[in-house]
Formats: C-alpha cells, structure tokens, sequence
C-alpha cells in the first residue's frame, strides 16, 4: 500500500506544473486554461488522498463538487474564446486590452 | 515492491512526464492529447486509491467532455503556432524560478507533516468509509451524497446549469439573412387573423358569368 506522502508529493508535483505554465505559457490562453485544469486536478488527487487516508468519504464527495465546477469553468472559459476570437481574429492575451483596465 | 507500489510509479511518473508536455508543447493540439494523458493516469490513481467512484467520473467528463471540447475549440480556431510561442524563452528562468520556490514550499510542509496514523484524527471521522468487501464505493458515496450532501449535490447541478446558460447565451449568433423558426410566432398565430371566408356566389354559376 502506496502512503499518503507519495500522493501528496505527486499531487504538488502536477500543481507546481500547473503554475509553471501559467507563467510560461503568457501568450496562449488555451493551454493557460489547460494548466487550470491541471491544477484543479492536483487538488482532486490532494482530496482522494486525504479522504482514503483518513478513511472519511466526505473529501471524494467534495472532489466530485470540484470536478463539476471545473467542467463548468472550462466550458465558460472556451465559450468566451470562441466569441473573443470570432470578434477580434485573435486570441493573444496581450491584445485584450478593450476593457481598459 | 508490491504491484501496487510499481503501478503508482508507473501512474504518477507518467502523469508528471504528460503534464509537463501539456505546458511545453509547441502545438496546443498536442497538448490536450498530453492533457487526455494526464487524466488517464490520474484515474488509474484514483483507481490506486480505492475511490473506483471517482476514477471513473474523471475519465467520462475530463476525457469525454472536457478534453473533446478542448480539441474542439483548439482546431476550430485559427491560431498561429509561431506567435503564441514568443516569450517562452524570456519567461523561463522567472517560471521555474517560482516552481521551484512553490514545490520546495509544498514539500517540505508535506514530509513536516506528523505522522498521525489515519483513522480517528481530526476529531473523528464524519463518513467513515464502509469495508469495500461488503458496500461498494459508488454506492456508499451514493449513500452520502443524496442524504447529507444533497444541497452540495443540488448545487453542483445548479452551477451546471449557469454554465450551459452561459455558454449559449455566449455563443449564440443571431444572423441576419438565416430563415429561422420563430416558435413564439408560430405558437401565438390563431385562425381569427390568418383565416379569412370569402362569401361568394352560390355554386353552378360559374365564376366568369358578368
């Protein structure tokens, strides 16, 4: 039986990834939306984890409230690409200026 | 070694390999089959685990759906690859700068952690988990999830909802020269203004009599 460290480890491990192509990836929002999902998956493993560790179901029922909420974030996220793309003809982050903020 | 210790190296090590490609990759189409990848492994963790539940759940929406409508958006677009790669270079030292510094962070609170032997910490244990032998996982999360968690379930459904919204009400493009249906329309027409009697001659005159 594989112990709860190595998953923790392994869960930071994907999330550090995640950050890191946050930061690197500054000029392609799909892949930014891609690292999102990578992170919200290294919560999702922390939570089965820590949920069979612990031997309490309560945390595989929150990953699935997780789950759900990244599915709809990444629905409205690709949602809003599309209309950003067919108003602008691009999707370079640095050009999304038209808010003014 | 155990099985299961050669299987989560397997799982973890080719889940770490994945997402690093999903962040590097040169073509985004790439990346989210990297993405598909990752998903896989992370329910062959879950399987690992023992919340079979979950594992499964991740490989239908993150792979069925999630991923398919990445892929949809990503070649429904026409993006150019030599672009969106600039700054990669500029930006690496200062990203895996701050990787380091976070993962040094989360593993050092990780191995600090003390050994609190599972079971019966926290102050017990609100659902404990029932012996897999006798209740299976779907089931005893089933059991959980519509009784003590039904607002959390109702919710999950609710925050659905506003996103399928959303995502219509974002994408919907009126044009103007297309020949729709309009329901609305059509369900509020009523004989009285469409149909009109035309009283006419008796018959066996003829129409053409004067």
């Amino acid at each position: 039986m594989v112990d709860v460290q190595a998953y923790l480890i392994v869960a930071a491990i994907i999330f550090t990834i995640g950050v890191f192509g946050i930061f690197i990836n500054r000029k392609n929002i799909i892949t930014i939306l891609m690292a999102v999902e990578l992170i919200l998956l290294a919560v999702n493993i922390n939570l089965v984890a820590f949920s069979v560790y612990l031997g309490d179901l309560t945390g595989q029922v929150f990953t699935m409230l997780i789950l759900t909420i990244a599915a709809a974030e990444a629905a409205i996220g690709l949602a809003i690409l599309v209309v950003y793309f067919r108003n602008r003809g691009s999707i370079a982050v640095d050009e999304i200026n038209s808010m003014k903020g | 070694m155990t099985i299961q210790e050669i299987a989560f190296y397997i799982f973890s090590s080719v889940a770490i390999i994945a997402s690093l490609m999903v962040v590097s990759a040169r073509n985004p189409v790439h990346s989210v089959l990297f993405l598909i990848v990752v998903f896989f492994n992370a329910a062959g963790l879950f399987l690992l685990a023992g919340a079979e539940f979950l594992a499964l759940i991740l490989l239908i929406v993150y792979v069925g759906a999630v991923a398919v409508l990445f892929l949809f958006v990503v070649m429904m677009m026409d993006i150019n690859f030599a672009t969106i790669r600039q700054g990669f270079v500029r930006y690496f030292p200062f990203a895996g700068l701050v990787g380091l510094i976070l993962l040094a962070e989360i593993i050092f609170a990780i191995t600090s952690i003390p050994d609190v032997g599972g079971r019966a910490t926290l102050g017990g244990v609100a659902h404990p988990i029932p012996d897999p032998q006798q209740v299976s996982n779907a089931h005893a999360l089933g059991r959980i999830l519509y009784t003590d968690y039904f607002y959390v379930f109702q919710l999950a459904g609710i925050v659905l909802l506003v996103a399928m919204i959303g995502a219509i009400v974002l994408t919907l493009r009126e044009r103007p020269g297309s020949k729709h249906q309009n329901i609305g329309r059509q369900s509020y027409r009523s004989s009285s203004d469409t149909l009109q009697l035309i009283q006419d001659k008796p018959s066996g005159q003829g129409v053409h009599n004067g």
